[in-house]
């Protein structure tokens, strides 16, 4: 038996072959399905998202040539080329398409280190793989593993903490100043991709009111709908500045929108509640000079970018943590592999000896006509009580063998010595 | 007997400290909870330990002064734990259990005084010896809640939050329980010294003029006006925290130099 994982991701591929290399779920649940039709898998589960598109299978011989027959369907699964994707994938097998998938889980492959959205993903995959009957007794205990490390990483380490973007790095600082923002009332100026970042970042965290400016109101009416926001007429500043604890400044202008002596104003009518701004246009739409304000505290994008980095760093310097984790799970799965094997090689082997016994009495007791059928089978039952005696020691010492590499040699070097090519399992 | 409960409350509040200290960095749940129920540990073992020493000695708690601290640690792991569960926020933790365990080691190191004058007896007495040490306990707290929010406040403004801004309370958060602690200190401290006018009365004494009376007085006044003031356009935030310090470094002076050199009726030592 072996794991075999054959994949491309935004490091090996261009979005282009990704785009082709793709699976839906309707592929996915049909390529399983094939794989398992035509032999080349006992277990299939294929993982697809923007970034990457992986198949993980199990093959019932260890031969190492599962890869080979799993990128040639992929060829022609997605009608490319061989010439055309081969380039882009990689393939490992057990130990390594183990550890593999657990740094993917991890978050330890993203593109933006330690995202959570893939372990999302990987469950998602695992679930629609079980449902349809694909994956069997390793890609489970496989997955179930993957998730379990998922989990224990972002628990157990910063490596998902930090916000990673300058939209959610904002939106983190609002919260160090007011807590949860659901009692909270945002105002946002401007209708931009920036904008959308925010107001997105502020819905997914049930800002309590949330207010949306534009210089086009019709824009903001458009983006006020999808994102069940209020508009406020452009310019009316006096007015609008009063309401909001945080204000989101994203606006193409040449000189500052929000001067100190508005921003003062409207704290005066606030009674000098903290006001947050986030000034993420270019050039500056807040004057510099409102920082020096009694409670408001200004973030430009110089600011938001150097914490964006600085989180990056953070991130990084977790990875060695994230790493070991992923290590000791990788162990776990491949002793209970291991656990899985010596099962399988004790049995092949045991029914490798009967079979042999049976031969061997029948051979030597062919000539010998003064033992009944009863005596013929007593002898028969004892060679089999002593097959087991003989098994059961070396079973019991490998089943608790703590080193993991000395229990796989051990499980190989039953297999390599007892049993013939035929037999392995 | 008393020294395997001394023991075990350092113990429990040490073991506390560091896990405090530990979900502080990790923000592990399970670690809080730990911390927590450690905490609690260390409330019990803390109380028989201070309950085996008074029946020891035959008098009160805050009999002495190494009484008065321990029953003032004491204390502010109950307020403490209080405003934990009361706003579900463990971070302060790893800031409150050091002061907590300080009190606690100072009030064992110190040495004996079997001279001690034995305070007047007397449940009122008693009720109001105790509820103004629950006062100094809470502002102190508060004190803690407002540094930290300074700090922060701080951090914020100059945006350098390095690794500490994004592991502290919000500082909404900071500013609601400290407004919690002081009030418990305002209620605890107007109840406590009405009660200490109740047990004068009681016992007869003369009402000479202490000038412990007047900076009772002012400390209430003070955390009053910070009580009314941190709700204002004008000392909302930091200047109310900076108010909020200052107001303990008074209860602070209030509790050492007034008692120990001033007050007739509260010397401990």
């Amino acid at each position: 038996m072996e794991i075999v994982l054959v994949g491309l991701n935004f490091r090996t591929a261009p979005v282009e072959v990704r785009e082709k290399a793709s699976f839906s779920a309707d592929q996915a649940q049909r390529a399983a399905e094939q794989l398992r039709e035509k032999g080349i898998l006992e277990e299939t589960l294929v993982l697809s998202t923007c970034n990457r598109s992986e198949v993980y299978g199990v093959h019932a011989t260890a031969n190492r040539q599962s890869a080979g027959a799993l990128c040639s369907f992929l060829s022609n699964f997605h009608s490319v080329q061989p010439d055309k994707l081969n380039p882009s994938l990689y393939h490992h097998y057990d130990h390594d398409a183990v550890r593999h998938l657990f740094r993917v889980a991890a978050g330890l492959e993203s593109m933006l280190l330690g995202e959570a959205e893939i372990l999302g993903q990987v469950r998602e995959a695992y679930l629609r793989a079980h449902e349809c009957h694909a994956t069997g007794p390793v890609l489970n205990r496989l997955f179930q593993g993957a998730l379990e490390i998922g989990k224990r990483v972002r628990a157990e380490t910063e490596l998902g903490t930090r916000p990673m973007g300058v939209a959610s790095a904002g939106i983190k600082l609002a919260e160090r100043i007011f807590g949860k923002l659901n009692e909270r009332t945002a105002l946002v100026l401007g209708a931009g991709t920036i904008s959308e970042q925010v107001v997105s970042q502020l819905r997914d965290r049930n800002v309590g009111n949330l207010y949306l400016t534009n210089r086009s109101r019709e824009k903001a009416e458009e983006f006020a709908k999808q994102y069940q926001g209020e508009v406020i007429e452009w310019g009316q500043w006096d007015t609008a500045l009063k309401l909001p604890d945080v204000i989101v400044s994203a606006v193409g202008v040449q000189d500052a929108l929000l001067t100190k002596p508005m921003i003062e104003r409207a704290m005066a009518a606030r009674g000098n509640r903290a006001l947050f701004l986030m000034d993420l246009g270019l050039p500056r739409n807040i004057e510099p000079s409102a920082a020096e304000l009694y409670n408001v505290y200004l973030y430009t994008m110089d600011d938001l970018t150097e914490i964006v980095q600085q989180n990056k760093g953070a991130r990084r310097s977790e990875v060695p943590k994230a790493e070991f984790l992923v290590e000791e799970h990788v162990g776990k799965f491949i002793s209970w592999q291991a656990s899985v094997e010596l099962i399988g090689v004790l049995d092949t082997l045991r029914g490798s000896l009967k079979q042999r016994r049976a031969a061997y009495l029948q051979e030597k007791l062919s000539g010998v006509n003064h033992f009944s059928a009863e005596d013929r089978e007593s002898i028969g039952g004892m060679m089999d009580e002593l097959i087991e005696k003989l098994l059961i020691a070396p079973a019991e010492r490998l089943r608790s063998e703590k080193e993991l590499r000395k229990k796989i040699l051990s499980v190989e070097a039953i297999r390599e010595l007892y049993l013939s090519d035929r037999e392995k399992p | 007997m008393t020294q395997t409960f001394v023991l075990l409350t350092v113990l429990a509040y040490l073991l506390s400290m560091g896990l405090y200290m530990r979900y502080l960095y990790t923000g592990q749940e399970m670690t809080g909870r730990f911390a927590t129920l450690l905490m609690f540990t260390g409330l019990a073992t803390h109380y028989i330990a201070l309950l085996l020493r008074a029946k020891g000695s035959h008098t009160v708690p805050y009999h002495d002064l190494q009484g008065s601290m321990s029953l003032f640690g004491w204390l502010l792991a109950v307020t403490y734990l209080c405003l934990e569960i009361y706003h579900r926020q463990r971070t302060v933790g790893a800031f409150v259990v050091p002061i907590i365990l300080a009190f606690f080691f100072a009030a064992y190191l110190m040495p004996d005084h079997p001279d001690a004058p034995i305070p007047a007896k007397g449940v009122v007495f008693a009720l109001h010896v105790t509820l103004s040490i629950l006062s100094y306990a809470a502002f102190a707290l508060s004190c803690v809640l407002s540094l930290m929010y300074l700090a922060e406040e701080r951090l914020l403004r100059t945006r350098k939050l390095g690794e500490v801004v994004w592991r502290f309370p919000s500082l909404d958060l900071l500013e609601r329980m400290s407004h919690t602690s002081v009030l418990v200190g305002l209620l605890t401290i107007a109840v406590g010294t009405l009660l200490g006018y109740v047990a004068l009365n009681r016992q007869g004494a003369s009402h000479t003029f202490d000038p412990k009376y007047l900076v009772t007085l002012v400390v209430l006044v003070l955390y009053a006006a910070y009580f009314q003031l941190a709700r204002t356009t004008a000392w909302r935030g930091a200047r109310a925290s900076r108010l909020c310090v200052f107001n303990f470094i008074l209860v602070i002076l209030s509790f050492t130099i007034v008692n120990l050199f001033l007050s007739q009726h509260h010397r401990f030592l």
